[in-house]
């Protein structure tokens, strides 16, 4: 029974340390605003959850296992919270994701167009008049 | 047992120190503070239980709490330029001259 303990630990510990790291390496590669939200909700979920997974295990069942659950439910509930938050106050700020096809037909007042770093593709812009 | 989680935390937060220093916008900054804070918490819990004092996670539990609230007061000051809640800042708030500022903004700023 320890050894199945010992081997869900590990396991949790070493899938969460994998996530970690593809996460804060996202943070760095990752080139626009937009595209780094999802490398540290990468962090605020997976990350979190299979660490603190793992911990609760080892532990074993005691107040330890309760305080943990608690810290897992408040920053699950917390993270995509604040990131929201973030992504609320850079897009009323006017930045926008690279590449975005807007919607003719929408009410909402659209930001002024950014030019493109890289070529766009042709195809895209079709798109955006029909 | 807890070794490999601290170290993995610790590399995480320096690669994100990167992003913190680097970031072009102040939303990446405040992105990578947050999810640095998350990284604080999971470092607590895990050096406390590296060192057997559970009790870290008390301290871990507070941390995740002032984290949320450190991150939302950053955001609402770079957007109103201003923290406190006197009838004076709510006028300016809800003054028409200032109305494309907030306006999409939420509540928090409103029911000042």
């Amino acid at each position: 029974m320890d050894l199945l303990i010992d081997i869900l630990t590990w396991a949790s510990f070493i899938s969460g340390s994998f996530f970690l790291f593809i996460g804060s390496l996202g943070m760095i590669r990752l080139r626009d605003f937009w595209a780094r939200l999802h490398a540290a909700s990468v962090i605020d979920s997976a990350g979190i959850g299979l660490l603190f997974l793992g911990m609760m295990l080892q532990t074993g069942l005691s107040l330890i296992t309760v305080k943990t659950l608690l810290i897992i439910g408040f920053l699950l509930i917390t993270g995509p919270t604040a990131s929201h938050a973030v992504a609320n106050a850079a897009f009323s700020s006017g930045s926008r994701p690279r590449d975005l096809v807007e919607d003719a037909s929408s009410t909402k007042p659209t930001a002024k167009k950014r030019t493109p770093r890289r070529a766009k593709k042709p195809a895209t812009k079709k798109n955006g008049n029909a | 047992m807890f070794v490999l989680p601290t170290i993995a935390i610790a590399v995480c937060m320096a690669m994100l120190l990167f992003r913190l220093f680097a970031g072009p916008t102040l939303y990446d900054r405040v992105l990578a503070l947050n999810t640095f804070g998350t990284c604080t918490v999971l470092l607590i819990g895990a050096v406390g239980l590296l060192f057997e004092r559970p009790e870290f996670l008390d301290i871990a539990l507070l941390y995740a709490l002032i984290n949320f609230v450190g991150t939302i007061a950053v955001l609402k000051f770079f957007r109103y330029r201003r923290l406190g809640d006197s009838s004076e800042d709510a006028d300016m708030i809800m003054s028409p001259a200032n109305n494309n500022a907030s306006d999409n903004a939420g509540e928090s700023g409103r029911n000042t």
